[in-house]
């Protein structure tokens, strides 16, 4: 602050903050390709030291030998290993994973088709986690020590020690085998799987967007019958985190001068709280929703085998069990990818929305 | 005629490390003028500040047996009572700009937030007296700072922002705890001199905390030395320099004098009766 | 003892080990005064006591197939916890798993934040490249979800506890790393630090004796609260079978053995992971206490 006492610093305009952020997605930009860099590197270690051999798991065990010598060059094998990892980034860039020993499909073709079934599933989850866990932090925060900020600590708590499998075998074995309530394992009844597979135009490959579009509204409610569980057992955590952190920020921006100043302009607490204190709390927290967004792909794993889910974690297990090791780092570098630019995302979110970091 | 009495305030905090008094039995009362507060830091001199607004934060509390205001029982007020008086009748600026302003919210919205929602006045009749209260506290181009983020303004800047939002309402009292410390010096003057003029031209009373005696003196027509939660001397500004109490004594004595002796600065004594 | 806590309650003491007694005893009682973290605390000396005592606090041997008494519901006399798919007794195999789970949790805790406070101090404490280098490592493992590495790594390093241990501890150091370099960062320019280098201490001996101290309470929190994730990715490891083998009694793969009867026989695969659940929900309670309790930052708001 060098400016003379009575001349304002210039407002930001908007022009002047234009660069600015083309900066900033630049820097981004660059730093998200370094780490995805890294991260290929990382599996094509765990790639080469597999003690699978890639070539005799393609061409089976009876090849002649000439058949094993061309695969091996068509793999490019014999190259040096700088130049074999430069040819696997540059098929990874061009979105070419390998083929999957199990399916004899491309692996990016297969992630494809099962990759929209994992994002419906999570960011259902996530909007049950904000939905319920950014109130409920603000609620703890703004009455420490009483029976609801317990609660709500008790409840967070709770949600972080969970099993997720266990929890949705729980829920599973409680809200359908015992209550009916809602629909079993699976994306749809099996008299509806059927007719979405052949009467639906799959455009999103998101089940309840691609329902809705076809207005086949018995085969939504059914799907929302299927997805309401999973999504809710994989929020659960997510509202554990974010209903913590909630509140650990909230308490941190309630015990500053400027909550003070608000109150001494005499604003109603519920203005001091919903707006002073949470307008600086969402900047953090907008980091924290998208960590939370990325940690589901993980929770995904677990929660798509006890719930039969199709999507890119069954995709992933069911390609560790077969020794499919293409498919399952392939599916490793996707989550990867999309965990490190959701966090970046995240980061760069953050600097946009805070004036203070512009 | 009396606007704020006090009688016998204590302000306790239960802490783990045990109860801890911050204010002892402070009284004071005050009409349309100005009282200067002056102390150490931990002497007590911002919890009497804020116990007059009551916002003492949780787990600290706030006892007196008389605490009234223009005839308002502040002990006994309600919250929405007090809500009512706070920032409409008295009104506090307080140390540092830089976290005393919401730094997610525009200058702007945050000096119209107490017409537009409590006074119901239109954007653009509030903006209009936001602009006002702004060339009050003489900043040039108040357009432009009303589009401006706290972060984006300079100290004294940001002071005369603290100072124009708590003087739009008009309050009779205005508590200023040391508001221009954490300004440069070459600043504080200028800041000084507006608060000065603005409380003289609206006649409205002062409490002026500060740990800075000389400061009081000229500014003040009455001044408190507190030391450890309790006032030790209370005296006419024109009397300073005839202090009696050595605490006061002591503080007088550690300021530097232009012209005066090169010795080292007596240190401050402090002797544990006068806590009692 | 009157006279010990006034000694240790000496508002000015006379030694730095009396000074540290102090300070820890004056944390114990503020975390005696959190129920919460008590309870966490409980449960984490009743896991030792059980783990500890195993062939006397169960009932059966935990291998020991009984075909005959298969699938027996929870109260059945001999059994309070009922038996498996191989009339093995439930509440014996879950008192040994305790023993395969303190062992995973103790090897990742000795093992990973060891990695990452040295990876962050250092970075912290030289910056520029070094800092640089050592930090796009970081975010790199930080940058895989730790269960899908965990499961790669296992994937190639073949099944069992060591491997999943060593897939665990890959995946878990990052965090330290982050913690310490932060850590490091506010206290490196700190006077009392240059004031260090003014003796002549050498950047080793600066990391290891001053910077390092300083970390530790941050990480130690971290650890307590980590744990809680260990223990779940450990059982999630376990449960997709690529953790502990069976026939060994590990409570992921219990609940996996248990999956196939949910609907009609409901307790195999509830009680082990009610045991999980205990056990981690016992480790974030304490983490959370001692977080409260240790960390300046949080304490007084």
């Amino acid at each position: 602050m060098t400016a003379a006492p009575d001349t304002p610093a210039p407002p930001a305009g908007p022009f002047s903050g234009l660069p600015r952020v083309l900066r900033l997605i630049a820097g981004t930009a660059l730093s998200l390709a370094i780490t995805i860099l890294g991260l290929l590197l990382v599996t094509f270690i765990i790639g080469r030291v597999v003690p699978i051999d890639p070539v005799l798991a393609i061409v089976g065990e009876r090849a002649t030998t000439a058949q094993y010598e061309a695969t091996r060059l068509a793999l490019g094998l014999d190259e040096p290993m700088w130049k074999q990892f430069a040819i696997y980034v540059g098929n990874a860039v061009q979105g070419d994973l390998g083929q999957s020993l199990r399916t004899k499909r491309e692996v990016s073709a297969d992630i494809i088709r099962y990759f929209p079934a994992t994002l419906e599933l999570a960011t259902i989850a996530t909007l049950f986690g904000v939905l319920v866990g950014v109130p409920a932090g603000v609620l703890a925060a703004t009455r420490p020590g009483t029976w609801v900020d317990q609660i709500v600590r008790i409840v967070g708590l709770m949600g972080y020690s969970m099993p997720v499998f266990w929890l949705g075998l729980l829920a599973l074995l409680l809200f359908y085998g015992i209550l009916g309530w809602v629909g079993g394992p699976g994306r749809l009844d099996a008299g509806f799987s059927m007719m979405f597979e052949l009467d639906v135009k799959q455009r999103t490959g998101m089940i309840l967007i691609d329902t809705a579009l076809a207005g086949e509204w018995a085969m939504f409610r059914n799907a929302i019958s299927h997805i309401i569980l999973p999504s809710a057992v994989l929020g659960y955590t997510s509202m554990a985190y974010i209903s913590r952190m909630t509140r650990s920020f909230m308490m941190n921006e309630l015990g500053q001068e400027y909550i003070t100043t608000a109150r001494v302009k005499g604003m109603p607490e519920w203005r001091v709280v919903w707006v002073h204190a949470l307008k600086n709390v969402m900047v953090p927290l907008i980091t924290v929703i998208a960590l939370s967004y990325a940690y589901l792909l993980e929770g995904s794993v677990l929660t798509e085998t006890i719930f039969a889910w199709p999507g890119l974690g069954s995709y992933i297990t069911d390609a560790l069990f077969a020794a499919d090791m293409p498919a399952v780092l392939g599916g490793t570098v996707v989550v990867g990818v999309v965990f490190v630019t959701l966090n970046m995302a995240s980061d760069l979110l953050y600097r946009l929305v805070d004036p203070r970091a512009r | 005629m009396t606007l704020l009495s006090v009688k016998d305030l204590r302000v306790t905090f239960d802490t783990e490390a045990g109860r801890v008094e911050a204010v002892r039995g402070v009284s004071f009362s005050l009409g349309r003028e100005r009282l200067g507060i002056v102390g150490e830091s931990g002497s007590g001199k911002t919890m009497t500040g804020r116990s007059v607004l009551r916002l003492i934060r949780p787990p600290g509390r706030i006892e007196a047996t008389e605490m009234v205001f223009d005839g308002t029982d502040l002990m006994a007020a309600s919250e929405r009572e007090m809500r009512a008086l706070r920032g409409q009748r008295i009104a506090m600026v307080m140390q540092d700009p830089k976290y005393s302003l919401n730094p997610v919210m525009k200058v702007g919205a945050q000096l119209t937030e107490g017409l537009r929602l409590r006074d119901g006045m239109s954007a653009k009749a509030a903006h209009g007296k936001a602009i006002e209260a702004l060339e009050a506290v003489q900043i040039r181009g108040p357009e432009r700072v009303m589009e401006a983020y706290p972060h984006e303004l300079s100290g004294g800047m940001g002071q005369r922002v603290m100072i124009a939002m708590m003087l739009i309402p008009n309050p009779d009292l205005l508590i200023a705890d040391e508001p221009t410390s954490a300004l440069d010096v070459t600043v504080q003057a200028e800041v000084l001199s507006i608060l000065d003029g603005l409380v003289r031209d609206r006649g409205m009373g002062l409490i002026f905390i500060s740990h800075d005696l000389r400061l009081v003196g000229r500014f003040c027509d009455r001044v408190l030395v507190m030391y450890k939660g309790r006032v030790v001397e209370e005296l006419e500004a024109k009397n300073l320099m005839q202090a009696e109490h050595p605490y006061t004594r002591g503080l007088l004595n550690c300021l530097p004098r232009i012209g005066g002796s090169r010795a080292p600065l007596p240190g401050l004594d402090r002797a544990a009766e006068w806590a009692e | 003892m009157a006279t010990m806590t006034e000694w240790l309650r000496d508002p000015s003491p006379a030694s730095r080990a009396q000074a540290r007694l102090g300070q820890s005893y004056l944390a114990w009682l503020r975390m005696r005064r959190n129920p919460l973290a008590m309870v966490g605390l409980f449960i984490i000396l009743v896991l030792l006591f059980i783990a500890a005592f195993a062939p006397w606090v169960a009932t059966h041997d935990p291998l020991a197939q009984n075909l005959s008494q298969r699938l027996l519901p929870p109260g059945t006399p001999g059994h309070w916890l009922g038996t498996d798919d191989f009339g093995r007794d439930i509440w014996s195999r879950i008192a040994y798993g305790s023993r395969i789970t303190l062992y995973i949790v103790t090897l990742v805790a000795v093992t990973a934040p060891v990695i990452g406070l040295a990876i962050g101090t250092v970075a912290g404490y030289f910056g520029g490249w070094v800092d640089q280098v050592l930090m796009r490592i970081t975010d790199i493992f930080l940058a895989f979800p730790r269960l899908i590495l965990a499961l790669a790594l296992v994937a190639v390093l073949g099944p069992g506890i060591e491997n999943a241990v060593l897939a665990i501890a890959l995946t878990a150091w990052p965090p330290y790393a982050r913690v310490a370099r932060a850590e490091t960062l506010t206290v490196r320019t700190s006077d009392y630090i240059a004031a260090v280098r003014l003796q002549g201490a050498g950047s080793g001996r600066i990391i290891w004796g001053h910077v390092m101290p300083m970390c530790l309470p941050s990480v130690i929190i971290r650890v307590t609260l980590d744990m809680a994730g260990v223990i779940l990715i450990a059982a999630g490891l376990g449960f997709l079978g690529l953790g502990v083998q069976p026939p060994t009694p590990e409570w992921g793969l219990m609940i996996s053995s248990g999956r196939k009867f949910l609907f009609e026989q409901w307790w195999v695969a509830t009680m082990p992971g009610l045991a999980i659940f205990i056990v981690s929900l016992g480790f974030n309670l304490l983490g959370d206490g001692l977080r409260d309790v240790l960390d300046p930052r949080s304490s007084g708001k």
